[in-house]
C-alpha cells in the first residue's frame, strides 16, 4: 500500500538545493557513518519545511535520524534523499523510514558500482582515448570524456532525486527497472569494443610513427597484461608499474 | 631563483587542490581524471598538447582504480597535476622526461590514496567529537561537519601538489640529464607499461560478461587496423 500523499510538494527551489547539495555528498566522507553526514546534508532544506521549521522539534529528530551511518553510490544517493524527504514531509512512521534506511543502500551501492565505476566510466575513458588516437584536440578529447560521462553523472542524479521524491518509500521497485538491471552488461560490452579499438590507437598516438616499435610495444603489451591479470588480487597492476618504471629509469641512467 | 620557481606553482597547487576535491568530496563530475587533469595542468603552461599526452598514459593506468566505496584507491586529480605540469615543461625530445613523469605521477597517486585515508579519520574524528550535538539533530553541526570536510580535501589536495612538485621538479631536471636513452624508446617504454595495466584493467570488468571477450578481441582487430593505417 502507497504512503504517498499526492498533496505533499517540494517547491522548486528546494529541489533544486538538495540536487545542489547531493553533489557534495561526499563531502564528510568517513570509516564510521560513511555519507550519512551528507545525507543530513542534502535532506536539510527539505525538512526545514516540516512543522516548525529548523527549530521545530520535527526538524531536529529528523536531522538526527538522517546524519547516522549510510552509504550507497553518491550518484545514486539521490534516490534515497528524494524518498526519504518525501517520507518525512508525509509524515511516515519513524519505523518505516529506518527500514528503509537499512535496505536501500545495498541495491543503490550494488547497481550503482556496476552501471558506473565499472560501467560508464571506463567506457567513458575508453572513448577519450580514441578520440585522442584519432588525432582530436586537447579541448576536444576533454570535452568527449566529461560530456560523455556527465550524461550519465547528471541524468542519474536528476533522475534519482525525481524517482525518489515521485515514489517515496516505494522506490525500491524502480531499481528493479530492466534498464538499470541490462544496462551494465550492454555497457560492458560497449567497453570492451572501444577498449579494444582504443588501446592500440591511443598507444600509436603517444609513440609515433615507427612499425617495428609499435609492433615490440603490443607484444609486450599483451605479455604485460597477462602477467597483471596473474597477479590479481595479490599485487596491483599501478603498483607493479611503479616498481617497472623506478627500475625502467635506473636502468637509463646506469647504463 | 628559487623563490620565483615556488611562487610559480602556485597556480598548478591551486588547480591541484580543486581536482583533487573532485575525486569524491565535490562535485565527482571526473574532472579529477588524469584526461582531463593532465591536459588542464598542461594548459597551465600552454602546453595542453604535452598535458593529453602525459593524461592518456595516466589513463590507463587509471582505468584499473575505480572509486569503490571504502577501497583504498590512487588519488589522480593532483597526481595527474603534477605528471601533466613535468612532462609539458619539460623540453621536446628530452630524454626520459615522460618515464620520469610518470613515475612521479605514480609516487603522488599512492600518496594521494594515504592522505585520503588520514582525511577519511579525520572526519570521523570530527564526527565523533560532534556527537552529542549531532543527537540533538543540530542543524550547525551537520553543516560544519559537511563544510569542514570538503575544507580539508581541498588544502589536502592543494599541499599535496604543491610539496610533490617542490620534489619532483628537480629530482626531474637531475635524472633526465643522466638518462641517455631515446626518447621513443622512453615512450615505448612507458606506453607498453601503462597500456598492459589498461588491457589487464579492461579485462577484469569485461570478462564475467557474456559476449564481451569478443567483443574485445574485435575490437583490437579493428584498432590494430587503424594504427596500422596511421602509419
Amino acid at each position: 500500500m502507497s504512503s504517498r500523499n499526492p498533496e505533499t510538494t517540494l517547491p522548486w527551489r528546494v529541489r533544486a538545493a538538495i540536487l545542489l547539495r547531493l553533489f557534495a555528498i561526499q563531502g564528510a566522507w568517513n570509516y564510521e557513518t560513511m555519507m550519512g553526514n551528507g545525507v543530513a546534508f542534502a535532506l536539510e532544506p527539505a525538512l526545514r519545511l516540516l512543522p516548525g521549521g529548523h527549530r521545530g522539534e520535527p526538524f531536529r529528530q529528523a536531522m538526527t535520524r538522517h546524519s547516522g551511518y549510510f552509504n550507497a553510490h553518491p550518484y545514486l544517493a539521490a534516490v534515497a534523499v528524494g524518498a526519504l524527504a518525501r517520507a518525512e514531509l508525509d509524515g511516515v512512521p519513524v519505523s518505516q523510514i529506518e527500514r528503509f534506511r537499512v535496505a536501500a543502500p545495498g541495491p543503490l551501492g550494488s547497481v550503482g558500482d556496476r552501471l558506473v565505476w565499472a560501467g560508464w566510466l571506463p567506457f567513458s575513458s575508453c572513448v577519450a582515448l580514441l578520440a585522442f588516437g584519432l588525432g582530436l584536440s586537447p579541448g576536444g578529447v576533454v570535452l568527449v570524456f566529461l560530456g560523455t560521462f556527465n550524461l550519465l553523472h547528471l541524468g542519474l542524479r536528476i533522475w534519482g532525486l525525481n524517482a525518489g521524491w515521485s515514489q517515496g518509500l516505494d522506490v525500491a521497485a524502480t531499481l528493479a527497472n530492466p534498464v538499470l538491471r541490462q544496462a551494465p552488461a550492454y555497457v560492458a560490452r560497449a567497453t570492451a569494443l572501444v577498449a579494444g579499438m582504443a588501446l592500440p590507437v591511443a598507444a600509436h598516438g603517444i609513440i609515433g610513427p615507427g612499425r617495428v616499435l609499435l609492433g615490440g610495444v603490443l607484444a609486450s603489451v599483451a605479455t604485460g597484461a597477462l602477467i597483471v591479470t596473474l597477479l590479481h588480487g595479490r599485487l596491483e597492476g599501478w603498483r607493479l608499474a611503479t616498481l617497472a618504471l623506478a627500475a625502467f629509469v635506473l636502468f637509463s641512467m646506469v647504463r | 631563483m628559487i623563490s620565483i620557481e615556488l611562487v610559480s606553482l602556485i597556480p598548478l597547487g591551486v588547480l591541484g587542490a580543486v581536482l583533487g576535491l573532485d575525486a569524491v568530496s565535490f562535485p565527482q563530475a571526473m574532472l579529477s581524471r588524469p584526461i582531463v587533469a593532465s591536459t588542464l595542468s598542461g594548459a597551465l603552461i600552454g602546453q595542453a598538447g604535452r598535458g593529453l599526452v602525459m593524461g592518456v598514459a595516466l589513463e590507463f593506468f587509471a582505468l584499473e582504480s575505480m572509486p569503490f566505496g571504502a577501497s583504498r584507491y590512487p588519488e589522480w586529480g593532483s597526481a595527474s597535476v603534477v605528471g601533466g605540469f613535468l612532462f609539458a615543461q619539460a623540453a621536446d625530445g628530452m630524454a626520459g622526461a615522460m618515464t620520469v613523469a610518470v613515475l612521479a605521477a605514480l609516487l603522488t597517486a599512492s600518496a594521494g590514496g594515504a592522505s585520503m585515508v588520514l582525511l577519511r579519520r579525520a572526519n570521523a574524528l570530527g564526527v565523533r567529537k560532534q556527537q552529542a550535538q549531532s543527537a540533538q539533530g543540530s542543524r550547525n553541526a551537520v553543516l560544519a561537519l559537511q563544510l569542514g570536510g570538503m575544507t580539508a580535501d581541498l588544502v589536502r589536495g592543494g599541499l599535496l601538489t604543491f610539496l610533490a612538485l617542490v620534489v619532483f621538479v628537480p629530482l626531474q631536471r637531475a635524472v633526465t640529464a643522466t638518462v641517455t636513452m631515446a626518447p621513443t624508446v622512453s615512450r615505448a617504454g612507458v606506453v607498453a607499461i601503462a597500456s598492459a595495466v589498461g588491457l589487464a584493467a579492461v579485462w577484469k570488468v569485461v570478462h564475467t560478461t557474456n559476449g564481451a571477450r569478443w567483443c574485445l578481441l574485435g575490437g583490437l582487430g579493428v584498432g590494430f587496423g587503424i594504427a596500422a593505417s596511421l602509419q
